[in-house]
């Protein structure tokens, strides 16, 4: 456990946005999407299905308090009242547990979702890496799951794993991408799976005189191609967009586009907030329908 | 005859010094990072302790996760043939081992000979080995002596979802928030371990009875989650169950050598 006074290298920065462009007043329908995963939690707040404002912070010990938390975030650059909005949606691992949730829908379906509206709907293959489990999405032009494939049972390749080699290796987690590619020529990919014996032997290798980013590149070398394997089984059609806080890291990123020989999507869009904005998306939808909670 | 059984574990190389069917004695050493140097000071502290010579040893097996690194090996044992031959060697009634060491776990089944029937491997995980148990003991901030015994005074089962050891880490850090008593997470973290050997075991058949070789075997608190686990009343573990490995090394470099 991270003592108090040790610097926290795993500490990445919570963030929240509001649109300057959109006045919320001239909205017609105002949804929420609340991803509370087992890491971060994401809330957005969509006008008429257009990015209004986000809020982006670390999951604490309980669901409801996070999801609650992860509201008044996005809602602090506002002045937009919760009661406002017309709708919410919670998804996520602790989806359950969304206090202020409408409904609930899974974290695939709002992943995929998400990617739709944040790349387009060309996107055929989403890879979803979050702070404890990856997901491989195959979906449809309308962003609807028709494939998929997800660990959640080991923390290899995973964003807690990314986090405990930042914290061993005293690298803050937004410089190990750009670190990783500092080394005069690519070491082999760390050999073991299981993040605790991948750490023993990042260990090692330290003490045979290894330079930090050089673990660094072998280690992001190892989660790509962790991550590629999951992608390989579910099967690879372009488009292809990756969410979640992994797509931040360029070490990894990079690594993976050479293993698929594909080229990743862009976006403008914050790569947390898929999961949040496809829930908001769904809420919209619902609304449009008629079955929302107000009209 | 004089033979030595040496077993480079990833935490420990132990050797095992034994003439004609007895132990004559036996030393460990941590392992650390270099192997060649364990694996050394492993045999020089088992030959003093037994007051013999190197001329004196008549052949030498070497196994374990290491054994690359024991260049006095005459004969390469391999890890399923070491143990069976160890619990075949202690419990010759058994037909069934398990061993977890410090980064892998094994189980076997063997006929009344020793010979391997079926087995199954995990090296790859540390959700089902020892240091599934020491990064528990941390994240309890209790000593890995004091988890077992801990476990053991515990009498409520609390099912941990996490197999992943980093995860469970999590996990336990959220029972502590929870303010779940430390027994009570101490018995949670070894019936998770111990179902996860046991289901490795079940793999392969149970035969009534097993025996644990392996450092963990000193774990009271795995031990009975072990037994609950598998429903029986008894597990066979012999005096220093992590020489285990290193007995049936130096009982097939006996027999290799006639």
């Amino acid at each position: 456990m991270a003592d108090d006074k040790k610097p926290e290298f795993w500490r990445w920065a919570e963030t929240n946005w509001v649109n300057p462009d959109i006045k919320w007043q001239d909205a017609e329908l105002l949804t929420g999407g609340i991803d509370v995963g087992s890491v971060s939690s994401q809330a957005v707040i969509m006008a008429d299905g257009e990015l209004y404002a986000f809020g982006n912070r670390r999951t604490g010990s309980d669901s409801p308090t996070s999801a609650q938390d992860a509201l008044n975030f996005a809602l602090e650059k506002t002045d937009l009242p919760q009661g406002k909005v017309h709708y919410f949606i919670g998804t996520g691992y602790g989806r359950v547990n969304v206090p202020m949730a409408d409904r609930t829908v899974t974290e695939i379906a709002c992943h995929a979702k998400g990617a739709s509206f944040m790349y387009g709907s060309a996107v055929r293959t989403v890879l979803d890496v979050g702070g404890q489990d990856i997901k491989a999405i195959r979906c449809d032009d309308k962003g609807k799951v028709t494939n998929f494939l997800m660990n959640d049972k080991c923390a290899a390749g995973t964003g807690r794993g990314m986090e405990v080699f930042a914290d061993l290796l005293g690298v803050p987690i937004g410089d190990v991408g750009p670190r990783s590619f500092e080394v005069a020529k690519e070491p082999p990919p760390v050999s073991s799976t299981c993040v605790v014996y991948a750490k023993s032997e990042a260990t090692g290798l330290l003490r045979k005189g290894w330079a930090v980013n050089e673990v660094l590149a072998a280690y992001c070398a190892a989660m790509a191609a962790r991550i590629y394997s999951l992608l390989e089984r579910v099967g690879v059609e372009p488009e292809f967009a990756i969410t979640g806080g992994m797509a931040k890291n360029i070490g990894v990123t990079q690594r993976l586009r050479k293993l698929m020989g594909l080229e990743p999507l862009k976006t403008a869009y914050d790569t947390q907030l898929a999961g949040a904005m496809g829930a908001a998306l769904f809420g919209l939808a619902l609304c449009q329908k008629g079955k929302g909670r107000k009209g | 005859m004089i033979t030595a059984g040496i077993d480079c574990g990833a935490k420990n190389t132990k050797t095992i010094i034994m003439k004609d069917g007895t132990i004559l004695g036996r030393a460990s050493v941590l392992t650390g990072f270099d192997q060649r140097e364990a694996v050394k000071a492993s045999l020089a502290a088992a030959l003093e302790k037994t007051k013999l010579n190197r001329s004196e040893l008549d052949h030498i097996g070497g196994t374990g996760s290491g054994s690359r690194s024991i260049e006095e090996a005459d004969v390469k044992v391999n890890d399923i043939k070491a143990i069976t031959t160890a619990a075949n060697y202690f419990f010759p009634r058994a037909r069934t081992v398990a061993d977890v060491g410090a980064e892998g776990g094994r189980a076997a089944k063997f006929d009344e000979k020793g010979s391997v029937e079926d087995f199954a491997i995990n090296e790859k995980c540390a959700a089902g080995a020892g240091a599934f148990i020491e990064a528990m003991s941390r994240a309890l901030e209790t000593e890995l002596e004091d988890l077992g015994p801990l476990a053991l005074t515990s009498d409520k089962s609390i099912p941990m979802n996490a197999q992943c050891a980093i995860f469970a880490e999590s996990e336990v850090v959220g029972l502590i928030h929870a303010k779940t008593s430390k027994k009570d997470i101490s018995r949670a973290i070894h019936d998770a371990m111990a179902s996860r050997i046991a289901s490795m075991i079940r793999r392969i058949g149970v035969n009534p009875d097993v025996v644990m070789l392996g450092g963990v075997a000193h774990n009271p608190g795995f031990v009975e989650a072990l037994k609950r686990e598998l429903q029986v009343d008894q597990v066979y573990i012999p005096e220093g169950p992590e020489f285990g490995a290193a007995v049936g090394a130096a009982i097939v470099a006996a027999q290799t050598a006639k």
